[in-house]
């Protein structure tokens, strides 16, 4: 349990930190609210519609791959932290699993997933 | 522990595997199609005679007792193979058809076998669900292979949806069998001597998971849909190996998991799913006009007869229901097969059994080879499904399930209507306007030929010619060798 | 002192849970979620399951939620649609599903009355990245190297769906 008290510590100080920048801001800022100032656009046309637009589903591709990637590092630490006591027959089996995931990076990178003016398509003219 | 004699007994999933790699590798730096068909061919074949050598090699389990070899998890990798195998032989002309023809697909199909082989020789419930869920992540991508039409992209959300919602059954049934018993491992959880409410409830939610996957009646509402949207062979493909490999996965749970719990009343409850399946399955198949919709819920009632073997529990009615899954895997691809072959025709839509009017005289072949398959699914003599169903129902007048026989020969009378309905259109109705069939290609033909006489070959010799092959799969749930094999 | 975090940790949970539920707004939902999660891992660390509390944090508050809220923009749900507007049977059934499930839970809990668990060292070592690695690279080395290949498939999968166009007849370039 003691072993947590620097994490707690470290908590603390992040919500106390955000919470006094939050205050400070407002207090000593000053705060005068107008109809003109809270618009979005003080001359010219009215914003129309929401501020949320669709995404492209590029964005999703990279969570997507970011989620799977972060798997990868999951099932790194355990390996990295019995590394020396695990033998080689592990080392080779975390290699393969790499070169495994590896693949499907480079399947990904080629296929255009994360430059996406290039539009990723299955098709083999880009 | 020794890797690679432990490697040595899950070669047919690595090479897959390892195809399936190279495939993705080919495709990124794009190598012609016809070549890495030729490559996923090729490393299907050679993992097909390792998996007929694993047939005949010794029984035991490895990997930590996490995957097991010979026996039925041996059959089991084979059926799955043979299953991938013909499907990717009478895919290439259909996916060029309907111009969804690139290498990613056939990386899909190896990795879906992979994990279809990891469920079947799975021994542990941890192994179970990553099989499993290999197995689905590259099936849902396949069924929404056409998302350019509507059926598609319904087909791949459906399928999506519901087998999230299984997998979810299904791994909280794992948790509360681990909750209960503290292990993964079969062996370790039969060892097991009190049952607790709590491994009950796991069971329970447990084959809720598995009768999603096999869509067993009160869970089979995607299948016509998903079975529909897909490409006619890939639905081959669902129908046949993913079925076959979950199955093989359930006899293992069966026989090896839960054998002192049947008083319990595991029997009862699928002697009860497997009658309404029947009765259901049949029922809903017989007012259906589109081909692919009647052979959905045709693979739903053929869950049903399955579940039959299941229910009898006995070693007989297991060897039963692997033969059946054989029979059934033969028999359903060619069916989709002369399905496909029609449907690459565009002068009509070859979904609906209408236009099949008067094809019985364009291409005599295929006519013949569709009549052939359609007969051994009705279960008519001399084909295999006859014989498939003849040890299935056997099995369990056998084990005293008088009932269940009963519902299963009356319900297969019901079925001879909706298979011979489609032939009767083929040969004896007039073709309602004048069209060409394109020809069949080379491959494809002969593929089917190939189907066609294992369909006849094992309906008309009565005695499985593998030798021994009944009493190798039985020595598996009475765990001692078979004479004259090694054991572990 | 683990009885006072254990408590805090607990009504955290169960309150962002329920903030979650019945938010209307789905973005401030998912954010919501998000210290659900925070406040589960917790729970994980008081029950000495570091490497389970970590990846619980790195995994899913983070990762799976940037997916979450990647997909809640992609569909660009509106607020409104209230789920309430007319009594169906199905929600009666719904409810008593859930009663059946909490009575089950609540049952094979019963007996249990200690609000925290003893923890001997061979428990809390269990919980430990080492003791995880220790069996996930032996005892289960064949579903570790089976997860490469689903990750893999995974990958791929997601960009045959998410695809532009698709074009087959240019393979011979």
């Amino acid at each position: 349990m003691e072993s947590y008290i620097p994490i707690i510590v470290l908590l603390g100080i992040a919500l106390v930190l955000a919470l006094l920048l939050m205050s400070l801001s407002r207090l000593l800022g000053p705060f005068r609210p107008n109809t003109n100032k809270l618009n979005p656009y003080e001359s010219g046309m009215d914003p129309v519609g929401q501020a949320r637009e669709r995404y492209s589903i590029g964005f999703y591709l990279v969570a997507m791959e970011f989620i799977i990637f972060d798997l990868e590092v999951v099932f790194l630490f355990p390996w990295a932290v019995k590394f020396t006591e695990l033998g080689f027959g592990t080392f080779v089996a975390m290699v393969i699993f790499i070169i495994i995931l590896f693949i499907g990076l480079f399947y990904t990178l080629k296929k255009g997933t994360i430059y996406f003016e290039l539009k990723p398509s299955i098709s083999n003219r880009t | 522990m020794d890797y690679l004699y432990d490697l040595n007994t899950f070669i047919p999933a690595t090479i897959a595997a390892a195809a399936g790699l190279v495939v993705l590798m080919q495709s990124v730096y794009k190598v012609k199609i016809n070549t890495i068909f030729g490559v996923t061919v090729f490393s299907l074949v050679v993992a097909l005679l390792f998996a007929l050598r694993d047939l005949f090699g010794p029984v035991g389990t490895s990997f930590y007792d996490m995957v097991a070899y010979g026996g039925t998890a041996a059959f089991g990798t084979l059926l799955v193979i043979t299953g991938t195998l013909f499907c990717v032989l009478i895919s290439r002309d259909y996916l060029e058809a309907i111009d969804h023809h690139y290498g990613e697909v056939y990386a899909m199909i190896l990795f879906a076998t992979t994990g279809m082989v990891g469920l079947a020789v799975s021994n542990d419930l941890i192994m179970l669900f990553v099989g499993l869920e290999t197995m689905s992540i590259c099936l849902y991508v396949l069924a929404g292979l056409i998302k350019e039409e509507k059926t598609g992209a319904e087909s791949a959300l459906k399928y999506f949806l519901l087998g999230a919602f299984s997998t979810g059954f299904l791994l909280y049934g794992i948790a509360l069998i681990y909750g209960a018993t503290g292990s993964t491992n079969y062996a370790d959880i039969t060892a097991l001597t009190d049952i607790s409410p709590l491994f009950m409830a796991g069971s329970a939610l447990l084959l809720v998971g598995f009768f999603f996957k096999i869509s067993a009646v009160p869970f089979h509402m995607w299948t016509p849909d998903v079975y529909q949207g897909t490409p006619t062979t890939l639905t081959a493909y669902f129908a046949t190996a993913s079925k076959a490999a979950t199955f093989v996965a359930l006899i293992l749970v069966m026989s090896r998991m839960m054998p002192e719990i049947e008083g319990v009343g595991w029997t009862q409850a699928i002697s009860v799913i497997a009658i309404i399946t029947m009765i259901l399955g049949n029922l809903i198949a017989l007012v259906q006009d589109n081909v692919k919709r009647m052979l959905a819920y045709s693979s739903i009632a053929h869950a049903g007869y399955l579940l039959v073997g299941l229910a009898a529990g006995t070693a007989d009615g297991y060897t039963g229901v692997l033969y059946y899954l054989f029979a059934y895997t033969v028999m359903n691809i060619g069916a989709f097969g002369v399905i496909a072959f029609y449907e690459r025709n565009q002068a009509l839509d070859f979904t609906d059994v209408n236009n099949y009017a008067g094809l019985g005289y364009k291409q005599p072949v295929m006519a013949v080879l569709l009549s052939v398959f359609l007969f051994s699914l009705a279960g008519i003599p001399p084909f295999v499904g006859f014989l498939a169903k003849y040890y299935v129902f056997a099995a369990a007048v056998n084990a005293g399930h008088i009932t269940l026989a009963v519902v299963g020969v009356l319900t297969t009378a019901a079925s001879v209507y909706y298979y011979l309905r489609v032939m009767v259109f083929m040969y004896f109705r007039e073709p309602h306007k004048e069209f060409d069939l394109v020809n069949p290609g080379a491959i494809f033909k002969y593929a089917l030929i190939v189907l066609c006489v294992l369909t006849v070959y094992y309906g008309v010799e009565p005695v499985f010619p593998m030798g021994s092959l009944i009493e190798l799969l039985t020595s598996y749930y009475t765990e001692t060798g078979p004479a004259g094999m090694a054991g572990p | 002192m683990a009885t006072y975090a254990f408590v805090l940790l607990a009504v955290l949970a169960v309150a962002s849970a329920l903030a979650m539920v019945l938010n209307k707004n789905t973005v401030n939902s998912a954010l919501f979620l998000v210290l659900n999660l925070m406040s589960v891992a917790g729970l994980y660390l008081l029950l000495h399951a570091q490497f389970l509390a970590i990846i619980q944090i790195l995994v899913y508050a983070g990762a799976i939620m940037v997916l979450f809220l990647f997909v809640i923009m992609l569909l660009n749900v509106d607020e409104e649609e209230s789920l309430f507007d007319k009594f169906r049977a199905i929600y009666l059934v719904a409810f008593l599903l859930g009663v059946v499930v909490f009575g089950q839970i609540v049952y094979s809990l019963g007996g249990v009355t200690d609000l925290l668990p003893e923890i001997s060292a061979d428990m809390a070592y269990v919980g430990t990245v080492e003791a995880v690695g220790e069996v996930l690279y032996t005892t289960y080395l064949m579903p570790f190297e089976m997860t490469a290949i689903l990750l893999t498939a995974a990958v791929v999968g997601a960009l045959m769906i998410a695809q532009y166009k698709v074009k087959t007849s240019d393979q011979e370039e």
